[in-house]
């Protein structure tokens, strides 16, 4: 019989952004709230100036990182391989510890807009049958832009969001995203400076007729006092941003703009070095008990809670849903089951232009710094006739200096005085032109339990079956050439690029995105979503599953805003209606 | 699961409890936990990691170490046998219950003002509101002649002949609250008057010049709160009575944060004054005339220009000299080139008090070790500055000393390495910034572990 502690009315499970967020919301609805945090405590002190400044500390050693041996994940590419557990982090990074990856995060901070939150019914009004894929498994969220919209607003408050309104309550403005959705309120802060490349890439575009407007930024721009009283600082362009713990306090984390705050609250707690392995149901299944969790003696202990909230990361939501029992195990040949479903990813790709009489000083930059424009999301552009759904954000980012990470060209030396002369002849003279884009959802891309291996508790893996498809690859080969076009404006003394495009298949090795999303998706049919979209489990009333892990596909762009408004939107769900009458939301008819 | 285990826990739950355990009229009690926290009396009267209000926590005096004592309503350990005229006479004239006298950092001659409503209020507080603790903390033991307790009374004799508070007409209400706090419970000039030969404060209220002018507290300058509007700058002149106020409540303004000793008077005391009280002490500083400006005393033009100075060459990086390199690598990235910091987040160290002062033992502390600002109700952040006593040798801390006190329109004067020698052997790990709950927790701020609240 395991050790049992003392009840309480919620237990969050992961201490990151949504934790954090549900931890205000809950306590400030009255309730006594527990946090479980698997890895260590990080405060502000953590990150003091200048210790995060160190490249091969954090950047090349991932110290803020979740090592394999916590959270290893086995990965095949179809449903005919074997998978194999990741040895080594590779193409994503999930963050370990208080704040999760909220505290290494780059701090890009934008909008769907509101077609991505619909875009099944989207794809049914603008794409003939038959044009797209077949096995695509696209959905709707289930919830409204009109619904997000003050959840965004608030959040990016919490956040002091930079950045330059391009639709404000339907009116177009100067210098903004006139793509974006309408928003209530302006930017927070106005955007961070720009960069050459920025400049070089904002004439470019408006030469081609695009519509550039500065990268939305949790890297606030000036001094910024949120609703929580909490604080940061302005940001002083020091390049060290993702991967890093920010040594100004100038990028919004669950540290600079909740922690504080939340400690303060009689009502709550946490512990740390408490390794949640699964939500406890009643005998008949309806309802979670609390969770068990290993402590940092190895002990196993049994938290008694009201609630569940799972906040830990995407794929970790998952897996514990699945170690649980809460909902059933998604199957892609019978066509059954929800949970680990609709899995997605985000896809990427690149030109890097090298300048030999063009100094830009990327050591001074922002994670965020950057112009972007928005004129190929869905509906923007017609994509039908290139035979694919989705859209990119095409960006030319500058968000480090960093001499390990300098990119150079395809030919030059790897190591030795080769690199070394490559290295001197080629720092400062790069800059890059990006494509982030959207995947949409397979009925192969998917999450389950590992048949085979374990982790040190005996709980099976979370096994990943992921590949890019034919709709991404077109997708991409469509945004190499219209960034191509904007690289031949730019005419580089050298240039090269990298796409995934026709027959290449997703590698592990090296870093793609941590924009993992989807596996216990929201929405409005049991049928093919695990949780309502109130975020709450479809089959396990008392636990919610706030997160990346509920995005039905993923959109053209990163994905913290929409996680951040999805969380106080379920919070607010629970706090005005579950509290009240505990029970199901929705009802599965 | 049923609705009934959701049902709010109040937060504070444990106060009304005691109360009701004693049947207190709890409007006094919560009046006397209120002035309680006006007079700060948890933070002297609490060792670091004790029980609230049990004593023991060593109080450095020129005469040597004071052992504050345990008030607790402890009928061995603390004053649980006191009556409340007892309590009054301790509290007042610094007298003990069994007629000896106190050592005066009790600051009794500050308390004397203490209204009879005031002193019942916080006699019921500690008897019927505080957690009684059996602990006995460490007897003072001062050598002859400080040992001679009785000597104390010529002492009070001389300066201790305080009246109780008498409103003042020539001050509006308000104003006149601000007073009565600022001089009374507050005891403000304990810290922040200068002291005379036999360590009294120079003067207990605002008819003297001396009062609050500022004061030298082991190295650390505690600025003159004399606010009139034409000093020199560098105390609290030129801040208006908001920014006083947003001091207290937050421990941080345009032009200031909290560092040193003042971090727990915020995080103990001032922060949980209501705004009302706050506005009459700030009004009551805003009355006092300021210093007289010093010889040779700079005008805001001169300054502005000299800013100016300083930020272009930092800028410019052509010849930067060591205390400039040093500045920009370890302290312009959050303060910035031209000194001022970002506003209510990194304070300035142009013009700022500390940086300036004659004695420059806060200054180097604090590049040493760093400061963090309390987290107060209603800003909770806390943005530490780092300690940079692990990466600076002691030539280095005085070579950025030395241009910091110099930089901008600053006028501090030359650091020297031994100097920082001094400071950092005397740097010990006790932390500033510690809030005390006087309902019996820590407040911790982080940790490996902590139980949930009242979950049991």
């Amino acid at each position: 019989m395991a050790k049992q502690q003392p009840r309480v009315d919620a237990v969050i499970v992961g201490l990151g952004w949504t934790g954090s967020i549900m931890g205000m919301e809950l306590t400030d609805a009255g309730l006594n709230v527990l946090a479980l945090e698997r890895g260590a405590d990080r405060t502000n002190e953590d990150f003091a100036y200048p210790k995060p400044a160190d490249e091969l500390e954090y950047g090349i050693r991932h110290t803020m990182m979740q090592k394999p041996k916590q959270s290893a994940v086995t990965i095949r590419r179809n449903l005919d391989e074997r998978a194999l557990p990741q040895r080594k982090l590779g193409a994503f990074l999930p963050g370990d510890g208080v704040g999760g990856a909220g505290a290494h995060w780059t701090g890009v901070l934008i909008r769907p807009t509101p077609t991505d939150l619909q875009l099944k019914t989207f794809a049914d009004q603008a794409f003939e049958p038959g044009v797209l894929q077949e096995d695509m498994q696209i959905q709707d969220f289930g919830v409204t832009w009109d619904e997000l919209e003050p959840h965004f607003t608030f959040f990016e408050k919490v956040c002091g969001q930079s950045g330059t309104t391009g639709n404000l309550n339907g009116s177009i403005k100067e210098g903004g995203d006139p793509f974006e959705g309408p928003r209530s309120e302006p930017y927070p802060l106005p955007a961070l400076q720009d960069t050459q490349n920025t400049e070089m890439f904002e004439k470019a575009a408006k030469q081609l007729g695009y519509h550039p407007f500065p990268n939305p930024s949790a890297n606030v721009s000036r001094a910024w006092t949120n609703p929580y009283g909490m604080q940061l600082g302005p940001c002083n362009y020091c390049g060290f941003c993702s991967r890093y713990g920010c040594l100004n306090y100038s990028k919004a984390s669950p540290q600079t703009c909740i922690l504080n705050a939340l400690k303060q609250r009689s009502n709550f707690a946490y512990r740390t070095n408490a390794n949640v392995t699964r939500v406890e149901l009643a005998p008949d299944g309806k309802t979670a008990t609390g969770v068990t969790y290993i402590d940092d003696n190895g002990e196993e202990i049994f938290q008694p809670a009201d609630m569940v909230i799972l906040a830990s990361y995407s794929l970790n939501n998952v897996r514990l849903m699945l170690n649980s029992g809460i909902g059933q195990m998604y199957d892609p040949i019978a066509r059954t089951g929800t949970v680990g479903r609709n899995y997605a990813y985000q896809i990427g790709g690149g030109i890097n232009l090298y300048f030999d009489d063009i100094e830009f000083n990327p050591f001074a930059t922002a994670g965020a710094t950057g112009k972007m424009f928005n004129d190929f999301s869905p509906g923007n552009f017609d994509s039908a006739q290139y035979g694919f759904i989705g859209g990119a954000k095409m960006h030319s980012s500058q968000a480090s200096g960093t001499p390990i990470k300098t990119p150079l060209p395809k030919n030059a030396p790897k190591w030795g005085q080769g690199y070394k002369d490559a290295l001197q002849k080629y720092y400062g003279h790069h800059m890059k032109l990006s494509m982030t884009g959207s995947v949409m959802s397979y009925r192969s891309n998917m999450l389950d339990l590992d048949p085979t291996w374990k982790d040190p508790y005996g709980m099976p893996l979370l096994r990943m079956t992921f590949d890019w498809k034919e709709n991404e690859h077109r997708l991409s080969r469509f945004m190499r050439d219209r960034l191509s076009e904007i690289a031949d404006i730019l005419k580089p003394d050298y240039r090269d690029e990298g796409f995934q495009l026709e027959g290449s298949h997703f590698k592990v090795t090296s870093y793609v995105s941590t924009h993992n999303v989807g596996g216990a998706v929201m929405g409005t049919d049991p049928s093919n979503s695990a949780l309502n979209r109130y975020l709450q489990s479809w089959d396990v009333h008392n636990v919610f599953v706030p997160g990346g892990n509920a995005f039905p596909q993923n959109f053209q762009a990163n994905p913290t805003d929409l996680i951040g408004a999805l969380t106080y939107w379920s919070a607010k769900k629970i706090r005005e209606d579950y509290l009240k009458n505990p029970g199901p939301l929705m009802s599965r008819s | 699961m049923t609705a009934r285990h959701l049902i709010p826990l109040l937060a504070g739950s444990a106060i009304v409890l005691a109360n009701q355990a004693f049947g207190a009229d709890d409007d006094t009690v919560q009046r006397g936990a209120y002035l309680a926290r006006a007079g700060d009396c948890v933070a002297c009267h609490t060792a670091p990691g004790g029980k609230p209000f049990a004593g023991g926590l060593p109080i450095e005096s020129p005469f040597g170490t004071i052992y504050s004592t345990n008030i607790t309503p402890d009928k061995k350990a603390g004053i649980g046998n006191y009556s409340e005229a007892e309590f009054a006479a301790a509290l007042r004239q610094g007298e003990r219950a069994d007629g000896a006298n106190l050592y005066p950092a009790m600051p009794y001659p500050s308390y004397a003002k203490l209204t009879d409503d005031d002193v019942h209020a916080l006699y019921v507080y500690f008897m019927q509101s505080v957690k009684p603790v059996a602990e006995q903390p460490p007897e003072t033991d001062l050598g002859f002649p400080f040992n001679q307790r009785w000597g104390i009374s010529a002492w009070n004799w001389l300066f201790a002949d305080a009246d109780t508070f008498q409103p003042n007409a020539s001050y509006d209400q308000l104003t006149d609250r601000g007073r009565y706090l600022v001089e009374g419970l507050g005891h403000c000039g304990s810290c922040h008057t200068p002291r005379g030969f036999a360590e009294q404060e120079k003067a207990l209220d605002g008819d003297s010049e001396d009062y609050l002018a500022g004061a030298n507290l082991n190295g650390w300058w505690a600025p003159s709160l004399r606010g009139g509007d034409d000093g020199d700058g560098r105390g609290i002149e030129g801040w208006d009575s908001q920014a006083i106020v947003d001091y207290l409540k937050t421990g941080r303004n345009a032009h200031a944060t909290v560092g040193g000793e003042m971090t727990s008077v915020v995080a103990n005391s001032t922060t949980h004054l209501t705004d009302k009280d706050l506005m009459g002490i700030a009004q009551y500083l805003k009355s006092l005339s300021a210093n007289p400006a010093g010889d040779g005393a700079t005008t805001a033009d001169q300054r502005q220009q000299a800013t100016d100075e300083t930020a272009a060459h930092l800028q410019a990086a052509k010849n930067l000299s060591d205390g400039e390199r040093l500045y920009i690598d370890n302290c312009a990235a959050c303060h910035l080139d031209d000194g001022n910091g970002a506003e209510r987040v990194f304070p300035p160290i142009n013009g700022n008090s500390l940086a300036n002062a004659d004695d420059p033992t806060g200054l180097i502390h604090t590049i040493l070790a760093g400061a963090k600002p309390p987290a107060t109700p209603t800003i909770p952040a806390q943005l530490p500055m780092p300690g940079f006593g692990w990466r600076l040798s002691d030539d280095e801390v005085a070579t950025l000393a030395t241009f910091v006190r110099g930089a901008w329109g600053n006028d501090g004067g030359a650091v020297t390495a031994d100097q920082v020698a001094k400071v950092r052997a005397s740097i010990d790990d006790a932390p500033l910034d510690k809030a005390v709950d006087p309902n019996g927790e820590l407040n911790h701020d982080d940790g490996e572990s902590h139980a949930a609240n009242g979950a049991q």
